[in-house]
């Protein structure tokens, strides 16, 4: 690991801006994965600003009906809230389906947003990765891409977002709150947070230099069915090949979102109109334009079969 | 006289100036990178302040110790075992503040004033923890190397059950979740044993939740 400078930050403000005038500052929350990714020298900051004594643990409620989610809210806590598990299931069961027990325990709600994807030619610093080192190429076109992305793909990159939390608030339509470091604060809509990869994959997010991320909120809750299917290689413990969030209506409307598919979350809302018609439907018009590669192209069967159980188990 | 300090440079800070190098031509990662940074001419340390097994303790640490790290080569608790160091295996788990962490994947520094149990904490070969106790009744180990996190692991799985945390196998996650082998495997699953005890640690573990609930 490169040597850094430590700081804990003092206040949310303080903190965006010390990371924006500090040179190679990042800040530092669970550092479940940043840590990772600094002991194999992928990521090499400088200085770590420790936000983690912020006063920004904390669910409310907010005056439209929904709830606002400090960003330090640890995912056991937010999986565990009542009111999450009671209004947004699909959120508690998207959290408790990634990571381990000991991980989620310390994983924020804002560093999950913030995780980085886990394609293994981003991981091996032997490999070109246009993301880890722009410019270098891409190992994984053409590579092994079995996990890799199948749509919003580009020829500079293939990754995938590799959470679980994110699927799910996406399909809340979730937003994001800001502090900058000038001090004004900014909302930005969680369809919005997260990039597709473009000729710039090393950026994975809208974020500014030196942006905190305060809270995320979700809108009052949509009733309905609650559902998160992950599909992965172990029943526990594994990165998705493909996940879908789903909030089914008694009528057979819905919202639906996958994971393991793309650089982002993937929600295609005009294929929602699609779910009462079923799966094939739905998966035809969220996967338009699809780009599978040889080893990932079963990603689209099996998208569309994950998601006609949960049509199948809402219908039940 | 050829003492290194008298010339003001150290083996390491030479390392580290070397392998700065690299952080140089590095390109930035992600958008919140900025302009290279000139390498450090020694690592930054600073003091921390922790509660180990209920005594209270002050190291002074490079920033890029890991709280395993500072158990097992500042303070010598060696109980906590490294195995992957990336916080896959699960052999580093302690409970800090009572929660239970992979230790490898959190640096000292973070830890602050904050409290550690390890395995030394929870009992001694005169009088084991009753997981302990457990564990070794039912043979649930083999080479014994994940043992301490599976063991730590396991204490912190049965206190989050009764605190009603949900785990993926829920039927319901708006209810309270009910002690079962189910439970028990999809909870420990962040604790991998090479030798294949599992069968054995669940029985462990569901003979001790069983003494604690009687």
């Amino acid at each position: 690991m490169k040597a850094f400078h430590y700081t804990r930050a003092s206040s949310p403000a303080d903190a965006a801006a010390l990371a924006a005038k500090t040179p190679g500052a990042k800040f530092i929350a669970g550092g479940t994965n940043l840590l990772d990714l600094m002991k194999l020298e992928i990521e090499t900051p400088a200085h770590l600003i420790d936000v983690n004594k912020l006063a920004l643990d904390r669910i409310e409620e907010t005056s439209d009906g929904g709830l606002r989610i400090g960003a330090l809210v640890r995912n056991t806590d937010l999986a565990a809230d009542k009111r999450v598990r009671r209004d947004y299931a699909v959120l508690t069961r998207a959290i408790v389906a990634g990571a381990s027990g000991q991980l989620r325990n310390k994983a924020t709600t804002a560093g999950n947003l913030l995780q980085r994807t886990r394609c293994p030619y981003f991981y091996d610093p032997n490999q070109p990765c246009n993301k880890r080192k722009p410019g270098s190429g891409c190992a994984a076109i053409g590579g092994f891409s079995r996990q890799l992305a199948v749509i919003g793909t580009s020829k500079a990159c293939i990754a995938t977002y590799p959470g679980d939390m994110a699927i799910a608030m996406r399909l809340l339509d979730a937003t994001v709150e800001t502090v900058k470091p000038d001090g004004s604060t900014r909302k930005i809509a969680i369809a919005d947070f997260h990039r597709l990869p473009g000729d710039t994959p090393h950026i994975d997010n809208t974020l500014q230099n030196g942006e905190l991320i305060t809270a995320v909120t979700l809108p009052k809750p949509l009733g309905g069915k609650h559902f998160y299917h992950k599909v992965r290689d172990r029943a526990s413990y594994a990165f998705a090949l493909v996940s879908v969030a789903a909030v089914v209506q008694k009528d057979g409307t819905g919202r639906v979102a996958f994971g393991g598919m793309a650089h982002k979350p993937w929600r295609v809302e005009a294929a929602e109109a699609a779910l009462p018609k079923g799966a094939a439907a739905t998966a035809r018009i969220a996967f338009a334009g699809a780009t599978p590669t040889h080893d990932n192209a079963f990603k689209l069967q099996l998208a569309e079969r994950t998601l006609a159980a949960v049509l199948h188990e809402a219908r039940g | 006289m050829n003492n290194p300090s008298d010339i003001g440079v150290s083996r390491r800070g030479l390392l580290t100036s070397g392998a700065g190098f690299a952080a140089v031509t590095a390109l930035p990662a992600s958008a919140s990178n900025k302009e290279p940074v000139a390498p450090m001419e020694t690592p930054p340390t600073l003091p921390v302040q922790l509660k180990v097994n209920g005594k209270a303790t002050e190291l002074t640490v490079d920033t890029r110790t890991t709280l395993l790290d500072a158990l097992r080569e500042h303070l010598h608790l060696t109980g906590t075992k490294k195995g992957c160091d990336h916080g896959q295996c699960g052999a580093c788990t302690v409970m800090v503040n009572g929660r239970r962490i992979n230790s490898c994947l959190s640096l000292a520094v973070m830890h602050d004033g904050d409290s550690v149990t390890t395995i030394e904490g929870l009992g001694t070969p005169e009088d084991l923890h009753p997981m302990q106790a457990a564990f070794v009744k039912h043979d649930g180990y083999q080479c014994g190397y994940c043992t301490p996190g599976q063991i730590c692991s396991a204490v912190a799985v049965l206190d989050e059950i009764k605190a009603g945390i949900p785990s993926h196998v829920a039927a319901d996650v708006a209810a309270s979740p009910a002690f079962s082998e189910m439970e028990i495997r999809e909870r420990m699953s962040g604790n991998i044993c090479r030798c294949g005890a599992y069968s054995n640690i669940v029985e462990a573990i569901r003979e001790a939740a069983g003494r604690r609930q009687a």
